[in-house]
């Protein structure tokens, strides 16, 4: 069963009637070429008005839809061989926390992290919902410096809805496993490429989210705090995510506007759930036109200018 | 038939005459409720005499405590904040942040200030609790950050003392990007080998605990201070069940690793300078 959010409604309903009609054109031997036609812009239509009007809430809701893409998928669609890795070396392997070295075209190995969340029920609970224990943070920063070691280039998928809040995960230090992987992703002398593929809530999203080009999908959501979080504190009530959404900020063109990220990856029209070849394909080009870029630099000034681009972060007045 | 009749009628003294001292005199301990002479709680470091309950203090008793003859300069004494994202909620940040410099004679949740502690030269970034819970926005990011490059320049350790709720969530994902913004500067401390120390007070979560509380070369902690991720709140309602006794406190978490020790603040001023020596 296909998952269709409000606002997909009505496109879905014209979609349905598209494939009636030509069903019926089939049975009954009929030309509708020009009815056909006629609906498909219609559809088309549809689809670019309701996708550039889109609220913020709007978005977080596409960031969240069961269909879309997650870091495993994107891997294995971009990479021709995938190698994972596990573990922290320490207390466990995270499930939420996948990392390991992939190919791409031959022309480049790549060190992947990211947040997994699960499609199913049993998936999800698999993976803690793509909400990583401390272990999982410190898998990540393992990872990472091996790369440094082989001197290969970091991509960061990230798709979290928070650092898991258990008391396992506080025992064993979620605040300084984060912390650590902030600090140390300014350090790491390869290129480092942070992506949003879905949801990136807070530090648990940010303790794999420093890096040289830190780049968004068009429909995700970034920022410090859930909408929904963010409406239980400031407004005592669960009901007003809409309105925590539209003052948090926290879609790619707002992020990007305010100088927090570098730059939005387009996502095939009415989202990546739709077609996730389409929103690979793109997010590999992105990929590949980065590491280029960012190979020609030298590691010393690309470390400086990672530290001199978030310090430059914050409004203040004096 | 009384022998006395009265000659005005109820009470008539002004309440404000009736008291037998001076408001502010008395400081009642909220943990044991026993009453103590301010001047004597002052003496002991804002920390009760019967049951050594640490009183949350503010930044201006710290550099009070710490600096050598209360003798320090302020750096960006007058930064205050912005309004990036023209947030709203049932208030508008703007003014929240105006009633809250009124309430609190402070310009944001954190001070940095420079000076001689037993001798040694040192930063100090003290966070206030009482301006919008110690929330961390780009002023609290910023002046930390300059406090870090102020000890770089001078190559003189720093020492943070936080207390905080986490981040602001008024300046959303500015106020995130302060977790990057300190903790890149920490990496440059940390490269050029200049000690820094981290005291968590009570409470320090979030993101906070998440960035520069947990980076230090040491992190210290006062008796009996909160110190967790999440809230304890919130972990209750993710796992269903009450929390143990002392969960998140420095005590566990001391317990579980992630301090190096836990000062009662009579003595930190004295710990602090030995340890800073040792390392000289």
């Amino acid at each position: 069963m296909k998952t269709l959010l409000e606002f997909e409604k009505p496109i879905a309903e014209l979609e349905d009637k598209l494939i009636e009609m030509r069903k019926l054109a089939i049975e009954n031997n009929v030309d509708v070429t020009e009815a056909v036609k006629s609906l498909t812009e219609k559809i088309l239509e549809l689809k670019q008005e309701t996708f550039s009007n889109l609220t913020r809430w709007q978005r977080v809701q596409l960031s969240r839809h069961p269909d879309r893409p997650y870091t495993l998928d994107y891997i294995e669609k971009i990479c021709s061989e995938f190698i994972e890795i596990h573990g922290d070396r320490s207390v466990a392997d995270d499930k939420a926390m996948v990392g390991g070295f992939g190919n791409i075209d031959d022309e480049f190995s790549v060190m992947f992290i990211g947040q997994q969340k699960g499609r199913n029920t049993k998936q999800r609970q698999y993976r803690n919902f793509g909400m990583p224990n401390p272990e999982g943070y410190r898998k990540a920063l393992r990872l990472m410096k091996m790369a440094e070691k082989f001197n290969k280039p970091v991509v960061c998928l990230i798709d979290t809805p928070g650092a898991f809040p258990g008391l396992e995960a506080e025992e064993r230090g979620q605040g300084e496993a984060i912390a650590r992987n902030i600090r140390d992703m300014f350090m790491l002398k390869v290129p480092v490429i942070c992506i949003i593929i879905g949801e990136g809530a807070s530090g648990g999203a940010l303790g794999i989210a420093v890096g040289d080009k830190v780049l968004m999908m068009e429909n995700t959501w970034y920022s410090v705090i859930s909408p929904e979080s963010c409406s239980s504190i400031l407004w005592r009530s669960w009901n007003y995510k809409e309105q925590a959404a539209e003052a948090l900020k926290l879609t790619a063109n707002d992020m990007l506007s305010n100088g927090l990220i570098d730059g939005i990856i387009p996502e095939p029209l009415g989202g990546a759930h739709l077609d996730h070849d389409g929103a690979a394909k793109t997010l590999k080009e992105v990929i590949k036109r980065e590491l280029t870029a960012l190979n020609k630099v030298n590691p010393q000034v690309r470390i400086l200018d990672r530290i001199e681009k978030f310090s430059k972060m914050g409004v203040v007045q004096e | 038939m009384s022998w006395f009749t009265r000659k005005d009628k109820g009470i008539q003294t002004p309440t404000e005459a009736k008291r037998e001292a001076p408001d502010g005199l008395w400081y009642q301990c909220p943990s044991c409720k026993k009453a103590i002479h301010t001047r004597e709680h002052r003496v002991f470091a804002f920390t009760c005499s019967n049951c050594n309950y640490h009183e949350k203090i503010g930044s201006q008793e710290y550099f009070e405590l710490l600096f050598d003859e209360t003798k320090y300069t302020e750096l960006d004494p007058m930064m205050g904040s912005g309004d990036p994202l023209e947030f709203t909620d049932t208030k508008k940040y703007v003014d929240r942040i105006k009633s809250t410099e009124y309430k609190t004679g402070l310009k944001d949740a954190v001070r940095t200030a420079v000076g001689n502690m037993n001798g040694l030269p040192l930063t100090i970034s003290a966070m206030d609790f009482s301006f919008i819970g110690g929330s961390m926005g780009s002023v609290v990011g910023e002046k930390i950050a300059r406090g870090i490059d102020y000890s770089l320049k001078h190559k003189q350790p720093f020492l943070m003392i936080s207390r905080s709720g986490g981040a602001r969530m008024m300046e959303a994902g500015f106020s995130l990007m302060q977790m990057a913004k300190t903790s890149a500067k920490l990496a440059l401390l940390a490269e050029a080998g200049i000690p820094y120390i981290s005291l968590l007070t009570d409470p320090t979560t979030g993101g906070v605990t998440a960035s520069y509380a947990m980076l230090g070369d040491f992190n210290i902690s006062e008796p009996g201070a909160l110190i967790g991720f999440a809230g304890p709140r919130v972990i209750k309602e993710t796992i269903g069940k009450d929390l143990p006794k002392g969960f998140q406190s420095a005590e566990f978490v001391l317990e579980h690793g992630f301090l190096d020790f836990i000062v009662d603040r009579k003595d930190l001023k004295d710990k602090l300078t030995s340890l800073l020596q040792m390392l000289q």
